[in-house]
């Protein structure tokens, strides 16, 4: 399904400029520099408290940075929020069917009525949740709402995904299965950003390694050089398991 | 502006009901009146008559007169004569008739602490209460009633505003609630025989005193000035006004009764 | 007690006419009541959980406080609003059902207003940051998650209906219980007490629990029955 690739490249790349985030009187993020670019996935690393959540967040426009900048190659922050999607670490579905759910995000989306119901069948194959259609959302397993959220992402062709820590309540038969979906999306062209604090996950589905450590960007490589060849002290550490919870 | 706009909705939309397409007056009367049962019996008859449908507020003789005041009254049928009066030099009232009227009688526990019972003088009676402060209970509700127990102390030269006691209970409530009150603490009451012959928890009071000239409860009617309130139905009211004080309006309110007594004595002019 | 249970049933039983005048018009007022209020404290609940402006948690405050406004005070004021020597008198709204529906309307409003506010700032908690992320704010952030606790609504609703129904000061004042006109069950219980005819005001009593209580266990049911199909 290349249709997601024929979106073309409006939003990317990303720069983030000098951003901070603070609240509550702490510092959660000090002064992240960064481009994020089209193509290879990006996987944001870091341990639990470290601010990948936050990151994630403010990439995607949910939160505000309390100093820097954040901005997408196209200034209409309004066009640029929709053509990005997020899927979260627990899966927020309304009290309609799994179809409905989806023809709502669409719908929000400003779809035309004609357009949705294809749209969303279409997502609801992708993901292999057909046959679950008409079942009310909020009745589905964990792993079913979680790939639910998926096609609705799906359905409204991003060119950014960001996800948030997907498969962290998940057993792992169900991270299996979001795996392949998210597979599927970076094979179509949607751009992956991923904050996970699963290394074999990170190394599946990951290109490239973005490494927070106590709200600061402290190493960026491709995979493969990350894991063998980790640049930071605090990064080996990390991988070895030996980083003390942020 | 929306708000007025709501307000008309609201009202077309119960106008749709039968009931607003009747031909209705208001009447402010007493709770005395129609807690006796009189309107249940005599208004049919005038309906039947007239196709005026007669929609009666009760309230004390003094809300009702003050309800007329404000304009939300076609007709006054009260019993307290100076009240109607002062009502009508106000400019409130087109003209008033005496319609009916019937006596106060006082009730009190059979054990009669004051040694009241059987006496006809109502006066002397009210001061042996006060003697022996025995409990009483008063409307305190600017009641028709409550102007006339008002009165009666004053003849009785008792000064009731100053020398009540905690024997004297102020209910400020209607005739029913009042006697329940006197029932459930065994106390004396003044009240109208109307109210007294339908109530139905008298527990262990009975009457105590009757037949005092000064007992005499004249019930007179007025149609509220349409000069003042341009919206009052003067035709409907006149009618009900007229029917009420004719021969035949008197000869039903005679023929009102209540285990074979009658409550109500006609004495129009 | 035992008389005022099987003089309530007698009543129930002999379909007397003037009863069931009185409770007709009862569910009348209140249901319409229930209507106006709903419709205007769904939206104002919603709009006060979802929305962020300078006086909200004031707002909050007075909103949850007007839960308990005294009936009597609410009559009392629409009395004198309808009353022709009030402003808005040339309606002739007063001593009409209009009339106490407008006060049991307004006696009600913040009880839906202000748990409809809590139900939805609850459910905001949940869906906000998917809603956002989809592009769904304001007003049509609202009206979805009004939608979707639709039946967690109704508990607001029904305790609108309750304290309609209950009530009987406003409806007293605003209404002057005419007889076959605004004579409803509350104000008869009212009536029959004062004329001293206790078990007739207690058996009346006991049919408006019913009533009440009946219109309870079918919204429960309805609640019960969408919560087991949506989850």
């Amino acid at each position: 399904m290349s249709a997601h690739a024929g979106a073309a490249r409006a939003l990317l790349p990303l720069r983030l400029d000098g951003v901070c985030f603070a609240a509550g009187g702490r510092t959660i993020l000090d002064k992240i520099s960064v481009e994020i670019g089209a193509g290879p996935s990006t996987v944001i690393l870091g341990a639990n408290g470290a601010g990948k959540s936050v990151l994630m967040r403010l990439m995607h426009g949910l939160l505000a940075p309390t100093a820097g900048r954040i901005d997408w190659s196209d200034p209409d922050r309004g066009r640029a929020r929709q053509l990005q999607a997020m899927v979260f670490q627990r899966p927020v579905m309304l009290r309609r069917s799994a179809r409905a759910n989806v023809i709502f995000a669409l719908q929000a989306a400003g779809i035309a009525r004609s357009e949705r119901e294809r749209r969303a069948d279409e997502a609801l194959q992708e993901v292999g949740l057909s046959h679950l259609a008409g079942r009310p959302a909020r009745v589905l397993s964990g792993g079913e709402q979680q790939r639910l959220a998926l096609a609705r992402a799906w359905a409204l062709h991003p060119e950014v995904l960001f996800l948030d820590e997907p498969t962290a309540s998940l057993d792992p038969s169900a991270t299996r299965e979001i795996e392949t979906v998210i597979k599927a999306f970076d094979a179509s062209g949607t751009k992956i950003v991923m904050a996970t604090h699963n290394l074999g996950q990170a190394q599946r589905l990951g290109d490239e390694v973005l490494f927070i450590n106590q709200g600061r960007l402290v190493e960026r490589s491709p995979v493969e050089s990350f894991f063998k060849r980790p640049a930071s002290a605090e990064a080996a550490a990390f991988i070895k398991g030996e980083l003390p919870w942020a | 502006m929306g708000l007025m706009r709501f307000f008309l909705a609201l009202s077309l939309f119960f106008s749709l009901s039968s009931e607003a397409q009747q031909r209705f007056i208001t009447v402010a009367s007493t709770t005395s009146t129609e807690q006796s049962g009189l309107f249940k019996y005599l208004l049919p008859v005038f309906e039947q008559k007239t196709g005026i449908q007669v929609r009666v507020v009760a309230l004390g003789t003094g809300q009702a007169l003050d309800m007329a005041r404000r304009g939300d009254a076609d007709v006054v049928f009260v019993h307290a004569k100076p009240l109607e009066e002062k009502f009508l030099a106000d400019g409130f009232g087109v003209k008033r008739f005496d319609v009916m009227y019937n006596d106060f009688i006082l009730v009190g526990p059979k054990s009669d602490p004051a040694k009241v019972g059987g006496t006809k003088d109502i006066v002397a009676a009210l001061q042996k209460v006060k003697a022996a402060q025995a409990p009483f209970a008063s409307r305190g509700d600017k009641s028709g009633t409550h102007f006339a127990e008002l009165e009666l102390w004053k003849l009785a030269d008792v000064d009731i505003a100053k020398d009540k006691g905690p024997w004297y209970r102020d209910t400020g409530s209607g005739m029913g609630p009042t006697l329940n009150t006197a029932a459930g603490m065994d106390a004396y009451a003044l009240t109208d025989r109307g109210t007294w012959l339908s109530f139905k928890n008298r527990g262990d009071l009975v009457i105590s005193v009757e037949g005092d000239q000064r007992l005499f409860n004249q019930y007179g009617v007025m149609l509220v000035n349409p000069a003042k309130y341009p919206h009052v139905k003067k035709e409907m009211g006149q009618a009900f006004v007229d029917w009420v004080i004719s021969p035949e309006g008197q000869k039903t309110i005679a023929d009102y009764k209540i285990g074979g007594e009658q409550l109500f004595f006609p004495n129009a002019r | 007690m035992a008389e005022a249970l099987l003089g309530a049933i007698a009543l129930i039983t002999s379909w007397d006419a003037k009863l069931v005048e009185i409770v007709v018009l009862s569910l009348e007022v209140s249901l319409s009541a229930v209507f106006f209020a709903t419709l205007l404290a769904l939206p104002l609940g919603a709009a006060v959980a979802v929305a962020r402006f300078p006086g909200r948690h004031a707002l909050i405050v007075l909103l949850n406080a007007l839960m308990g406004l005294p009936p009597v005070v609410v009559g009392l004021v629409v009395y004198l609003m309808l009353s022709r020597a009030g402003p808005l008198g040339q309606f002739g709204l007063l001593f009409t059902p209009a009339a106490m529906v407008v006060a049991q309307t307004i006696l009600i409003l913040p009880i839906i207003a202000a748990l409809t506010r809590q139900a939805v700032e609850d459910a905001w908690l949940e869906y906000q940051e998917q809603l956002r992320s989809l592009g769904v704010s304001g007003v049509s952030a609202a009206l979805t998650l009004l939608w979707d606790i639709r039946y967690s609504l109704l508990t607001a609703v029904l305790a609108g209906l309750g304290r309609a129904s209950a009530e009987v000061g406003a409806v007293m004042i605003v209404g002057g219980n005419i007889d076959g006109v605004t004579r409803v069950m509350t104000t008869t219980i009212a009536l029959e007490t004062s004329k001293g005819d206790l078990p007739l005001a207690l058996s009346l009593g006991i049919v408006l629990i019913l009533l009440v209580v009946l219109l309870n266990a079918a919204a429960f049911a309805v609640k019960e029955a969408a919560q087991r199909k949506y989850g």
